[in-house]
């Protein structure tokens, strides 16, 4: 790259391309998208489930480059985000905007051909929540943004099920307001120890509208529903022992982090290891329990 | 546009280029096989 050519002026390179949709959020996405989908009572054949898990992750993935296409200015502004490709200078923003508007469309209408209407309507419906609600609406108005926001997250185990079977029912649900209920304390750790970012690029984050202490009580408060709806799909009758077991010990380990974290009282970043340790362990909390209803529902005891 | 800057130019958009041939072919046997997967189910 000679000095002499702006970045922006050059043809978006496909690795920029690529970080546009947040490859590691994808992850999650299409993981507790699959867990969903093989939770159903009945599977589809094989091209049409992964068809429709590539479809979350396209979805996903546009939702995310929409995302940051909005938000380039407030990404410049903060460490974790200002080497992303517009803010970085890597990529013109109408590009990004192209890309995200096609990828939205494309993964929405290959949903509809694979699947069924239903599991497409709700994929378009989440990549317009992320995009529109949480996004354009929530974000830079209200620290309750991630608590409504997050219902976009929630929504892929509920599309991989609805792809396999075309209805909806009480287990996904449940799956939809697990994630729901998880995005909240998984958001306010981080931005506990991340703060002086988000108060720099004027994000309303609960730790910079309402403080520290009320943050930390809030990821107390949101722990106790996400542990008993987590459990609530054995007694219920909608999963079996494994899962009821896994589900008990995961969330009662995340209570306890919860409560140490509202039980520290360092105001700097590098006296929060409860807080990194809870971020840390939340996203290992999603996978096993999800991996454990998967497991639960084929593994015979 | 001088020479430099034009061969960065062409080699990035070859680059896509040839993303785009890998992409277009994946999709290609992805629709053959939502096809015959759902002519399956129409059994």
């Amino acid at each position: 790259m000679t000095p002499a050519i702006a970045q922006t002026n050059l043809p978006a390179d496909w690795r920029d391309l690529l970080a546009l949709t947040k490859p590691r959020v994808m992850s999650l996405v299409v993981f507790t998208g699959l867990c969903g989908l093989l939770v159903a009572p009945e599977l589809p054949p094989l091209a049409l489930g992964f068809t429709a898990i590539l479809c979350i992750a396209l979805g996903a993935g546009a939702a995310g480059a929409l995302n940051q296409w909005y938000e380039s200015d407030l990404d410049a502004k903060m460490r974790r985000t200002a080497t992303r490709p517009l803010p970085a200078g890597r990529m013109d923003r109408q590009t990004a905007l192209h890309f995200g508007v096609g990828l939205s469309a494309f993964s929405v209408i290959l949903m509809d051909l694979a699947a069924n209407h239903l599991a497409a309507i709700l994929l378009a419906v989440s990549i317009l929540f992320y995009v529109m609600v949480y996004t354009v609406w929530l974000k830079r108005r209200t620290p309750q943004n991630i608590v409504i926001g997050g219902a976009a997250g929630a929504f892929p185990p509920l599309i991989g099920w609805v792809a396999a079977t075309g209805r909806i029912e009480l287990l996904p649900v449940i799956l939809f307001a697990i994630i729901f209920l998880w995005t909240p304390p998984h958001f306010w750790a981080l931005s506990l120890f991340v703060r002086s970012d988000y108060a720099a690029a004027g994000v309303p984050m609960l730790p910079v509208t309402d403080g520290l202490a009320a943050t930390r009580r809030q990821i107390a408060i949101y722990s106790l529903p996400l542990a008993v709806v987590a459990v609530a799909p054995w007694p219920l009758g909608l999963a079996g022992p494994i899962y009821g077991f896994a589900a008990i010990g995961l969330s009662a380990l995340f209570v306890a982090m919860a409560f140490l974290v509202l039980g520290n009282r360092s105001t700097e970043p590098s006296g929060m290891g409860p807080e990194k340790r809870l971020f840390g362990y939340s996203v290992l909390y999603l996978f096993i329990l999800f991996a454990a209803l998967v497991a639960d529902r084929w593994l015979i005891l | 546009m001088t020479q430099p800057e034009d061969e960065i130019i062409r080699a990035r958009q070859r680059e896509r280029a040839r993303l785009m041939a890998w992409l277009l072919g994946a999709f290609v046997i992805l629709m053959f096989l939502i096809t015959i997967a759902k002519m399956g189910l129409a059994k």
